[in-house]
């Protein structure tokens, strides 16, 4: 990764987000949960990140905003990745859906609306997808125990 | 028993658009749909109007798993995520952790990891296209192309004691050196790898079956591919190339010579041909490889991650109490997170990891470009036959056990 592309690119965006710094040769942003779909469109139309990678959350129990939602981008132009992070507090975890930007959006979101429940406003499908439907709870949440059995079909003694 | 069992899915769909389509419910067993998947589609005679993809039937709390287990407790596990090449987890992952505790592999790990990478990458495209052409009735193709993964998997074997789960990336380094005669039979493997897939171009490039199932069947253009999150050699299909290899070069690939074959229009005959030259450029690259590895240690010295020699765990207390700590606490890795990303055979396969200090994850997450590809796999199947489903499927190469983690 070249390290002039993430200068300009971290001199460009400063100005709007509260945080940007590089680490492990990543753009990291830190910004408000408000802000996020305003600078997805800014790195999507202007800056060229074409590729949305992933979305992820970090669950921190104890910490007040508990949820910590990362993204990741890739510009196929620039050759660098960028990774957002917001938080969102445990009684409303909700952030922007990407869907209008991205088209992978709608499976990636799902996967992290199933594992952590971060409502992803404007996303029309939050069915499940690695789990079924009527699971309860959220496993990767750290209040979820790990043993935790909740089978779909009862077991054969 | 006549006990109504409940259906694990919602369907997206569960009336038809029109008064003269039907909804077909494929899978998810199916010899078709490699692992589990389950496709529900509307079909109008026999064209694909709308499919539904869901997956998750193998889902098994893999990145629940990893928070309770140190980190080399992990390599393992990882390995069954893309169980075709089950060595590029173990690199990919082993990376991810030395990014954050700041290791330089040895010169001649960073090479051993780019050939056995490579080598990977064959053996997972020979699997891919072996079953896709077999689901098209091209059982010679499918025996020529097995056969010789099956030398690949023995080869492996040798060198790690395992066929298809290896356990053989270590934090730092490698389990262990290559045996003696290892790098002579790879040549002879390459040469017999070169026979058969010979044979199997001869069979398939110009076969006027092969050509009416895959031309112009599951197109996707350049633009649609990357905004449906497709990487890897279905993005490479539609003319773009883009290769991790080249753009952000890790291991030893920037001092490589190889090219990055393209498609032309993105559809499933593009995407076996390139599945194929890039089989040959890994070749090329690992005949490169062997010329220029290096002598010397495979593992770091660096107390936090390496194991100490058992000798001295035997007579010395500093390396008993060292491989003591690093087996019941793991090694310590600084806190922080780091996202690295390697080209698996199927694309972007990254890893993102959190640390918290400790010798355990605090998270980990697996961006598994199956999962991602099987978000847009509709947008490939919508517009053609039901039949053309299965060679649409095969090309795409969904792996379960990344794909549902």
């Amino acid at each position: 990764m070249t390290p002039g592309v993430l200068n300009t690119l971290k001199e460009r965006l400063a100005r709007e987000v509260g945080d940007a710094s590089v680490s492990h040769g990543m753009l990291v942003l830190v910004l408000a949960p408000a802000d996020l779909l305003g600078i997805v469109q800014r790195l999507k139309s202007e800056l060229q990140f074409d590729l949305f990678l992933d979305v992820t959350a970090v669950d921190w129990p104890g910490q007040t905003p508990r949820f910590e939602v990362v993204y990741h981008f890739y510009s196929t132009a620039h050759r660098v990745r960028v990774r957002l992070k917001t938080r969102v507090p445990e009684a409303d975890p909700a952030v922007e859906s990407l869907v209008p930007l991205y088209g992978s959006a709608h499976y990636m979101e799902r996967e992290c609306h199933d594992m952590y429940g971060i409502v992803f406003r404007g996303n029309p499908d939050l069915r499940p997808i690695l789990l079924y439907e009527g699971f309860v709870g959220h496993p990767l949440r750290k209040d979820y125990p790990k043993r935790q059995e909740q089978p779909l079909v009862p077991y054969r003694s | 028993m006549d006990v109504k069992l409940p259906n694990p899915v919602r369907s997206a769909f569960e009336k038809t658009e029109r008064d003269d389509t039907v909804i077909v419910n494929i899978g998810p067993s199916h010899p078709a749909t490699h692992g589990t998947i389950q496709i529900i589609a509307e079909l109008d005679g026999e064209n694909v109007v709308r499919a539904d993809v869901h997956c998750g039937y193998l889902h098994r709390g893999f990145e629940k798993e990893c928070e309770s287990h140190t980190w080399h407790n992990l390599i393992p596990y990882v390995d069954r995520l893309n169980y075709c090449s089950g060595l590029i987890n173990d690199f990919a992952y082993c990376e991810a952790v030395e990014e954050l505790m700041g290791i330089q592999l040895t010169p001649r790990c960073k090479v051993l990891r780019t050939l056995l990478s490579e080598y990977s990458r064959i053996a997972d495209h020979l699997t891919c296209i072996a079953a896709s052409l077999m689901e098209l009735g091209a059982m010679t193709a499918f025996l020529y192309l097995i056969m010789i993964r099956d030398f690949i998997y023995e080869h492996l074997a040798d060198l790690t004691g395992a066929r298809v789960t290896y356990t053989y990336g270590r934090i730092g380094g490698l389990a262990r050196d290559l045996p003696p005669g290892w790098l002579s039979r790879l040549e002879e493997i390459l040469g017999e790898y070169e026979i058969f897939v010979g044979r199997v171009h001869g069979l398939m490039d110009r076969n006027r079956i092969f050509i009416d199932r895959t031309r112009d069947v599951g197109v996707i253009s350049t633009a649609d591919a990357i905004n449906w999150g497709f990487t890897g050699p279905i993005l490479r299909s539609t003319g773009a190339p883009r290769d991790l290899r080249k753009d952000t070069p890790y291991l030893a690939y920037a001092e490589l010579d190889f090219e990055v074959p393209v498609g032309i229009k993105g559809d499933n005959y593009d995407r076996y041909y390139v599945r194929m030259r890039e089989m040959d450029e890994s070749v090329h690259m690992i005949r490169q490889l062997v010329d220029m590895l290096p002598e010397g240690p495979i593992n770091v010295d660096d107390r936090r991650c390496t194991l100490p020699e058992k000798r001295l765990v035997y007579t010395e207390i500093e390396s008993l109490i060292n491989h003591f700590k690093l087996i019941m606490e793991g090694p310590q890795v600084p806190a922080g997170d780091a996202y690295v990303a390697h080209e698996a055979p199927n694309g972007e396969l990254g890893f993102y990891i959190v640390s918290t200090g400790t010798g355990t994850p605090y998270k980990v997450h697996v961006r598994a470009p199956s999962f991602v590809h099987m978000g847009g796999v509709h947008r490939l199947m919508e517009g053609y036959q039901l039949a053309d489903i299965i060679p649409t499927f095969g090309s795409v190469n969904m792996i379960g056990g990344e794909c549902d983690r």
